[in-house]
């Protein structure tokens, strides 16, 4: 296996971006769902895994498999080589300054639940104040709603504009000294909306508060750059940018996660074990009990290598290229009504067809091989402010064509014969 | 009155998902409204993505059901559940072997509980009040 960094990747020459060569990469994209072609537009829940990250699971089970850290043994080394490379390039990926800031959770909800258990407990009290978004996912209101319950801080959610956009002006509002940390996602998955994050977290900082950013949709789109945006927290999963279910990453500034206390108690986060007291590993070990996701740490590498052999900015321009496309075509159907429009946004389609029942359409589609999510999104208050019960969700990634976009407004033309 | 039998004869007919489809949502389209005063929160089975309200009324030692969804094809798996248990007696309901219906027509996926229509929900919800009334 190879150590190279993504700063040796930027000197490399990119792999050029062909589409019928890309989607080949991604063997699940050949399958047939109801005797018809696959047309996977469910991005935002879970992306597709390209065959050399299928490959690199394999090939860890074939060859390498053993436990990290622990084996005085020439596999246990091996194992323990590549899982520790593998640290090192999601260090690099999200340009962190040192491989301690970066720990291997199960994904972006145990990242967030982690920091609310750790430095939640440790830094937020009574009358303490926590902003989060109208726009968030579960993921990023509940395990701070647990924590303000215990400690009897205030969850705050911005609002949102009629468009889906946040109102900036509403946040600047509800900072105050009150306020300890700001936790907002970087992209909305229901509707794809960029947040202000840069901004947001020079303005939190400001006052004195810590921000963590929810990065689950923004790893697969963009190029993450924690020490330029400043924050102080970071969360995302692998397996919305093209690599295994199971395993994600927390980014912490250094000086944070080490003043914070462990969270899960067990092998590997421990210096010595006695009756008489319990001393603590040191970063980012102290955080990571028991044996953890060695392959899917190694599958994620894979994933990051398969995205940065190309130019990512060329990646997002199709993808953007993509969306366009297919808000144009929006406007042929009256009935078709955008949510989270004339605004930064990454490949999302998220809309309504008044007079059809989302769920309706959605199985429509799925009966003509288009996979899109229907329904709330796992943001219900976003729904409640909107006042929908729910969307059709159609998430692009670069592996999408326009022909199927084309395939989808003839599927919804369908769909609209069907229901109305 | 449309019976299983019907049902499964029809569904087994159609060849291509367009028919079946139509079909079922025809089905949708023609099952009784409920009163609006009646979709209360009582009345609403959990689900997730879609709506499903019942109310049930025993008389003569037979049930009927009053069902109804926000999601049209959920109102059409609705009649056909209702073709299985509407005004049939609490041994009828509990002797019926709906999975095994739903498997004959091809659409046992939308018995699961992970479809989040509501649909497995409120089946049980009417087998368990037949058997507390048997
Ligand atoms: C914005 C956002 N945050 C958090 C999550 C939760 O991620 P996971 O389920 O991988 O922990 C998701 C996934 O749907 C998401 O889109």
């Amino acid at each position: 296996m190879n150590n190279i960094t993504a700063l040796d990747n930027q000197t490399n020459a990119k792999r050029k971006f062909d589409i019928k060569e890309v989607r080949s990469d991604f063997p699940i994209l050949n399958e047939k769902v109801h005797n018809q072609s696959l047309i996977y537009l469910d991005n935002g829940a879970t992306s597709q895994k390209p065959q050399t990250v299928i490959d690199a699971i394999d090939n860890y089970y074939q060859h390498f498999n053993s436990n990290v850290h622990r084996g005085a043994h020439a596999l246990s080394d091996k194992a323990t080589e590549l899982f520790e490379n593998a640290r090192v390039k999601v260090q690099n990926f999200i340009r962190a300054n040192s491989r301690e800031e970066i720990i291997w959770t199960r994904g972006t909800t145990e990242s967030i639940n982690l920091v609310a258990q750790t430095w939640g407990r440790e830094n937020i009290g009574a009358g303490d104040e926590i902003i989060v978004t109208t726009l968030e996912h579960h993921s990023n209101i509940v395990p701070w709603q647990i924590l303000c319950e215990s400690v009897g801080a205030r969850l705050l959610p911005v609002n949102i504009k009629t468009n889906g956009e946040l109102d900036y002006e509403h946040f600047t509002q509800l900072l105050s000294a009150k306020t300890k940390l700001v936790a907002v996602g970087h992209i909305s998955n229901a509707l794809g909306v960029i947040n202000p994050v840069e901004d947001m977290i020079k303005a939190a900082h400001q006052v004195g508060a810590k921000v963590l950013i929810d990065g689950a949709q923004a790893a697969p789109h963009l190029v993450i750059d924690v020490q330029q945006l400043d924050c102080d927290f970071y969360a995302f999963s692998g397996h919305k940018m093209f690599a295994p279910t199971g395993i994600g990453v927390l980014y912490g500034k250094r000086d944070l996660l080490d003043a914070m206390p462990p969270w899960h108690g067990g092998g590997e986060m421990i210096e010595k074990v006695s009756f008489s007291g319990t001393t603590f590993n040191k970063l980012p070990y102290k955080f990571e009990a028991g044996t953890p996701n060695i392959e899917g740490s190694i599958a994620m590498a894979a994933a990051i290598d398969y995205l940065e052999q190309f130019d990512r900015d060329g990646m997002t321009e199709y993808e953007m290229d993509l969306i366009n496309y297919a808000t144009e075509k929006a406007q042929s159907i009256p009935e078709m009504k955008i949510i989270g429009s004339d605004c930064n946004k990454t490949s999302v389609l998220s809309f309504i067809i008044e007079g059809c029942h989302s769920q309706d359409v959605g199985m429509i589609l799925d009966q003509q091989g288009i996979a899109v999510r229907t329904g709330h999104h796992c943001a219900m208050p976003l729904m409640d402010a909107l006042d929908l019960k729910g969307t059709i969700r159609a998430s692009f990634s670069f592996y999408n064509t326009k022909q199927e976009v084309d395939k989808l407004f003839e599927a919804l033309e369908k769909a609209k014969q069907f229901l109305m | 009155m449309t019976t299983p039998e019907d049902i499964i004869d029809t569904l087994s007919f159609f060849d291509s998902w367009e028919d079946r489809y139509k079909y079922m949502i025809d089905l949708g389209k023609s099952l009784p409204p409920m009163d609006d005063a009646l979709k209360t929160e009582e009345r609403l089975v959990p689900g997730c993505q879609s709506l499903v309200w019942i109310e049930p009324t025993f008389e003569n030692d037979k049930f009927s059901f009053q069902v109804d969804s926000d999601a049209l094809i959920v109102r059409g798996l609705l009649a056909i559940v209702m073709a299985a248990y509407n005004n049939k007696s609490s041994q009828q309901i509990i002797e019926f072997d709906i999975q095994n219906y739903f498997s004959q027509l091809d659409l046992i996926k939308h018995l699961s509980p992970t479809r989040g229509n509501g649909l497995q929900a409120m089946v049980e919800k009417i087998k368990q009040l037949a058997t507390s009334y048997s």
